[in-house]
């Protein structure tokens, strides 16, 4: 872990996040991503069976994950190209730092990649004394104002324009006061002439991967600025970061997959630019990286295969599930206190950084199961959320009045007579205790409820009593 | 022991495998020899001239403008248009494709630069190496034919796409690919292009032209 991670501070965050007008206003964007999806889900007829096979693809791969990772190896040094294997962050930043000073690489300039977050590789090049340079406009953003992405595929989502211009009107000096940075068009102008420069001058380039294809050796990326391209043809060397799970066995899996990503994530048919690249420059070619270099990175992830947090590796980090979630939507990204937010980073930090660091995160869902229903390649989020939380229950890590008041709740659950009178108990009293308006405003014991909304009061008898008068005894 | 051992090592820890079985290399040397298609969408399907009009309307979905010409002759007098009345400068460049090359320059006023671009040039011109209805998508190879800087570094990015050439979808273009490079060989670079290069990273708002083309301009040829 190199990425210091707050998420045992999840509930804290969250509050600031709530209280904080800036961050709520810049938040109302992130609603786009539903409407767009569903339209482009309602353009493909073929979408719910793409979906399934997406996950048939990822299913298979991850059950032969040695045997691909070596074919696709041995394709990737047949075209020229070289691959490292890095057992953590440490090991991933101490390759590509040692490739970057054998170079005497003094610029690189960086495709996004969530990979590259997780194990902070910009931080790792600045102590080195090499110039990290971001250049998809939000991660240029961000890395302006030294922040980590607040989303996935959209990282600067927790910032307005207005951020924006305070941001390179106080980077890009040499900027004329008087120039007008009001409208997106304008920065997005400012951005794209800083950051050509920076294109030309870097020595390597260093790049995420969407997908390997093992039948070539191919490293597959996905944007819409061209951003990663120009990082990657430019520089003397492209550095390729990528996790052991992006592996897929064919260019057809490949297409597979490449059916649902853009859908999910920004509800585009195709992203603008899909470049596969595979091996070094060749003989002849006028342009092109001369070095090809692919760093395989674990960092915990085998140890999720063969047991009940596999599915997760199914993931293809579209953001569908955070863009769904009314937790994600309320607090943004930063309150999940490390790289991976939303529903898919409460799945996937708890295995990566450990359930005492992570633990809080599964708590972060109302499992309204929203996630689960738009996910590409169908990762159960809220049953895999619901193991954490029992790992987290069982190793007594969750606040004590809550293991108390489940130990309460159980003591009943497990006596369903005595649950019965108790319900029953309980729903007659608050009848006639709420019989005036109809709800409470307040509750012992409920502060946390009725300091935000009112509980409404129990009308008629409890649930069982009125099955069993419907449809004869509770079996 | 090496790091590449030790990863393999956990992965098969973790699966209950050895990494010898049989069957479990049988399965994955079949799937990488047979390449299964699975799902292939509808909506490219036709015959060339009902996936020309598919691709079009795709690629004007994606703010490509499109349009259709008889000849490859006919292709400098369409571009020399197009850069005039977007009022552009009539510089040209564009690498060796002999298709490019064999066209009738001279008729237009253009200025024609050859080679990978620096950075430096407003319009570049490709030969496409096919392209896919399905998704209004252009596919460009590397090479000294088609510099892949070209596709990247100019303001205005136009590409000639052969009629024949457009393929219902992408696994066309893979059956293709394995045609010109070989099964398991392919082009160093393959770009799929969908339209011109485009950002929302600001409020969500979509604007064309982040660092890549701004304006990506189709002739539909044969």
């Amino acid at each position: 872990m190199s990425v210091v991670a707050t998420s045992a501070r999840f509930k804290e965050n969250a509050h600031e996040a709530l209280t904080d007008a800036r961050l709520q206003g810049a938040l109302a964007f992130a609603g786009n991503f539903v409407a767009r999806r569903a339209a482009a889900v309602a353009r493909l007829p073929e979408f719910e069976a793409l979906r399934d096979s997406a996950r048939a693809i990822k299913d298979h791969t991850l059950a032969h994950l040695d045997l691909y990772l070596e074919a696709y190896e041995r394709q990737v040094r047949a075209s020229g190209g070289q691959v490292h294997y890095a057992q953590d962050a440490d090991e991933a930043r101490r390759i590509i730092i040692d490739l970057c000073k054998s170079m005497e690489a003094k610029s690189v300039t960086k495709g996004k990649s969530m990979i590259a977050e997780e194990i902070g590789l910009n931080e790792a090049l600045e102590a080195a004394g090499i110039e990290p340079v971001e250049t998809d406009l939000g991660e240029y953003i961000i890395q302006l104002r030294g922040e980590g992405p607040s989303h996935i595929i959209a990282p600067a989502i927790h910032l307005t324009a207005k951020d924006v211009e305070r941001e390179f009107r106080k980077a890009h000096h040499g900027l004329p006061t008087d120039r007008s940075l009001a409208e997106p068009e304008q920065l997005l102008a400012e951005a794209r002439q800083i950051l050509r420069a920076k294109f030309l001058a870097a020595d390597v380039g260093v790049t995420g991967a969407n997908f390997l294809v093992a039948e070539t050796g191919t490293s597959i990326i996905v944007t819409n600025e061209g951003n990663g391209d120009l990082t990657q043809i430019l520089p003397e060397a492209h550095i390729v970061i990528a996790s052991i799970e992006k592996i897929v066995p064919t260019l057809e899996d490949a297409a597979q997959l490449l059916r649902v990503l853009p859908r999910s994530a920004t509800g585009q048919d195709a992203s603008v630019y899909t470049t596969l690249s595979t091996g070094p420059r060749r003989p002849g070619d006028p342009d092109g990286p001369r070095a090809y270099h692919v760093v395989i990175l674990d960092n915990g992830r085998s140890n999720m295969l063969g047991g009940e947090f596999q599915p997760m590796l199914r993931c293809i980090r579209c953001g569908a599930c955070m863009n769904h979630c009314p937790v994600y939507q309320a607090v943004g990204g930063h309150a999940y206190g490390w790289v991976y937010p939303g529903p898919m980073g409460a799945v996937l930090t708890p295995s990566l950084i450990g359930v005492t660091e992570g633990g809080q995160l599964p708590n972060a869902s109302t499992f309204c199961g929203r996630c689960e229903e738009v996910c590409p390649v169908r990762i159960p989020l809220p049953g895999m959320m619901r193991h954490w939380r029992e790992r987290e229950f069982e190793r007594r890590l969750s606040p004590a009045p809550m293991r108390y008041g489940l130990g309460f709740w159980a003591f009943f659950a497990a006596r369903p007579a005595l649950y019965r009178l108790a319900t029953d108990l309980a729903a007659r009293a608050m009848r006639l205790a709420g019989r005036g308006r109809g709800r409470f405003s307040w509750l012992p014991f409920a502060g946390g409820w009725t300091r935000y909304r009112d509980l409404a009061a129990p009308e008629g008898a409890t649930f069982q009593r009125q099955w069993r008068a419907r449809s004869g005894p509770v079996r | 022991m090496s790091s590449r051992a030790a990863v393999l090592a956990s992965i098969r820890r973790a699966l209950g495998v050895t990494g010898d079985e049989a069957t479990r290399r049988f399965e994955v040397e079949t799937r990488l020899k047979q390449a299964p298609p699975g799902i292939v969408p509808k909506r490219g399907q036709g015959d060339v001239s009902g996936r020309v009009a598919t691709f079009k309307a795709e690629a004007e979905r994606a703010q490509a403008s499109v349009v259709e010409i008889a000849g490859w002759e006919g292709a400098p007098a369409e571009i020399a248009r197009y850069l005039r009345e977007g009022n552009c400068p009539a510089t040209l460049r564009m690498g060796d494709d002999p298709r490019l090359a064999a066209m009738p320059w001279r008729e237009t006023s253009l200025d024609i630069l050859h080679g990978a671009s620096d950075g430096g040039d407003v319009n570049a011109v490709s030969a496409a190496f096919a392209g896919i209805a399905e998704t209004g998508t252009l596919a460009l190879v590397s090479g000294p034919d088609n510099p892949t800087t070209l596709n990247f570094l100019a303001d205005n990015h136009i590409v000639v796409l052969p009629r024949e050439a457009v393929e219902a979808d992408y696994e066309g273009v893979f059956a293709k690919l394995r045609g010109t490079y070989g099964k398991g060989g392919a082009p160093r670079t393959l770009n799929f292009i969908t339209g011109p290069s485009r950002s929302a990273d600001i409020e969500q708002t979509l604007l064309l032209g982040a660092h890549g083309p701004r304006r990506l301009h189709i002739l539909i040829v044969g």
